[in-house]
């Protein structure tokens, strides 16, 4: 797993991106109550906006951590956003992307350097 | 934001962070938005036990001198002089436009009243009163802490750590003692349940709070949920759904507006009013149920079904009791019946959307 400076996690598998926020982001955010993803077939660049996360308090931009197509978003959110507090880096995953460029994922960082980065936000 | 360096503290910081809390600048303090439960369990909490919020961000103010009443009532359209001794009113300090400048309580304490006014506004609001009113005392409380404990079992906790208070109704004061500390407290509040606002002097805060945060049913609970309360029960928020930009009257607050006041008049904007009671406004406040799951927000727009705009949110969240999305707003009047369908527009995208009945839920006051 792989992670961003805004907090989303990213796991390739056969050169498609399963994406969510982290543990620490959901933490932050507190309870969950909505979830907007993209549609499906949507192109999204590395840092650009692609769905949004809602608390009881404010919304909050979720960004792509990297570059490609939609091919799937996590419909289970739908009904049950609070996954995203339960499990953030499982079960309340919000979208795969196909990548377009692999070699995007290597700019990320691994878990050590998140955890030494959250670690400096405080 | 503003730089924590300057902002202040209120008597109950220490406590705050010795809890857990997230703390955030509002109103130019340093305040808790929520504690460790989260915003969704402190607001389920409320509503189902009780909760205690630091409040002493407000201003407290007497207005001193046998005029009090009378003089209080060039600012407001509420009937002071007719209120009875120990009685607390609603009202709000109107410009010339009719514009609301803040809301507030004010109670008549006798020889006095004791006046709690928004803390964004204080400033601007004291000054105001030293300027406009004649013959009378404005003094501002600078040493008090302002307490509120709130939700179906405040009763239960005040008749044990303050027997014989139980019998206050819905905006009453009373000289108290809670835990042995003297209070001047008001059953009233700002969240749709059963409570009371409780004035303690500021060296006595932190042990009163301790002391009705020792009993069970009593969770410390922050600005978050505060929020959320007050939006489910319909009440508005100064600076998002009133402000110098909108009268009583489009606000759906012309029961502020007192008979007696409305033929005397005697206050700021008394003849835009009275136009406004009688030949209407073309936008009013109401309640806005969004039809979907997606939380709509202040300042997202509100069109008709056929996608004109017609008005906008000024509150909305997500409602913990209601379990799902809750708003108000401004909508032009021809849409502002119960019922009317509209359409929100958030972020670009037109969502469905009813104009709904306030409040969300069901008050729970103590009428007596």
């Amino acid at each position: 797993m792989r992670f961003s400076k805004d907090h989303e996690w990213v796991k390739v598998e056969g050169g498609v991106a399963t994406v969510g926020i982290t543990s620490y982001a959901q933490e932050q955010l507190g309870d969950v109550v909505f979830v907007e993803l993209p549609a499906v077939g949507k192109k999204v660049k590395a840092g650009e906006e692609a769905a949004v996360v809602e608390s009881v308090k404010a919304a909050s931009e979720v960004y792509a951590p990297i570059s490609g197509e939609v091919t799937e978003v996590n419909a289970a959110l739908g009904d049950t956003p609070a996954l995203v507090n339960e499990d953030a880096e499982g079960k309340g995953w919000f979208m795969k992307i196909k990548l377009a460029d692999p070699k995007e994922v290597d700019a990320l960082m691994d878990a050590a350097a998140y955890k030494t980065y959250i670690e400096g936000l405080h | 934001m503003a730089d924590p360096g300057t902002l202040k503290v209120t008597p109950l910081n220490a406590l705050h962070r010795s809890l857990g809390a997230k703390m955030v600048p509002f109103a130019g303090y340093d305040m808790p938005v929520q504690y460790p439960m989260g915003i969704m369990n402190e607001h389920l909490h409320t509503r189902a036990q009780a909760g205690l919020f630091d409040v002493s961000h407000m201003g407290q103010v007497r207005i001193t001198g046998k005029d009090a009443a009378k003089q209080f009532e060039t600012l407001v359209p509420g009937d002071y002089q007719g209120l009875a001794l120990g009685r607390t009113k609603y009202s709000l300090l109107l410009d010339d436009n009719a514009g609301i400048l803040d809301d507030l309580m004010a109670t008549n304490r006798g020889d006095h009243l004791f006046v709690v006014v928004n803390a964004s506004n204080k400033d601007a609001d004291v000054a105001r009163m030293r300027e406009r009113l004649k013959g009378v005392g404005i003094e501002y409380l600078e040493d008090r802490a302002l307490l509120a404990l709130q939700g179906p079992a405040a009763k239960k906790v005040m008749a044990k750590l303050s027997p014989g208070s139980g019998d206050m109704v819905f905006l009453s004061i009373r000289e108290l003692k809670i835990a042995g500390i003297d209070v001047l407290a008001t059953r009233s509040g700002y969240t749709g349940e059963d409570g009371w606002e409780i004035s303690v002097a500021a060296k006595d805060a932190e042990a009163l709070a301790k002391a009705l945060l020792a009993e069970p049913e009593v969770k410390p609970i922050g600005l978050g949920a505060r929020d959320s309360l007050r939006l489910e029960a319909g009440l508005c928020l100064h600076g998002n759904d009133i402000g110098p930009d909108t009268t009583p009257i489009e606000a759906d607050l012309a029961w502020a507006v007192s008979k007696r006041r409305r033929e005397e008049g005697g206050f700021p904007g008394h003849a835009i009013v009275m136009k406004q009671l009688k030949d209407g406004v073309a936008r009013k406040r109401v309640g806005i149920k969004p039809e979907d799951k997606a939380p709509a927000r202040g300042h997202t727009p509100v069109a008709d079904m056929s996608g004109a705009v017609i008005g906008e949110i000024t509150s909305g969240g997500f409602g913990p009791s209601v379990g799902g999305p809750v708003a108000m707003g401004y909508v032009a009047t021809r849409h502002a019946q119960v019922g009317t369908p509209i359409q929100t527009i958030v972020r670009g995208t037109p969502r469905p959307a009813k104009v709904a009945k306030l409040p969300f839920v069901q008050p729970n006051y103590h009428r007596g």
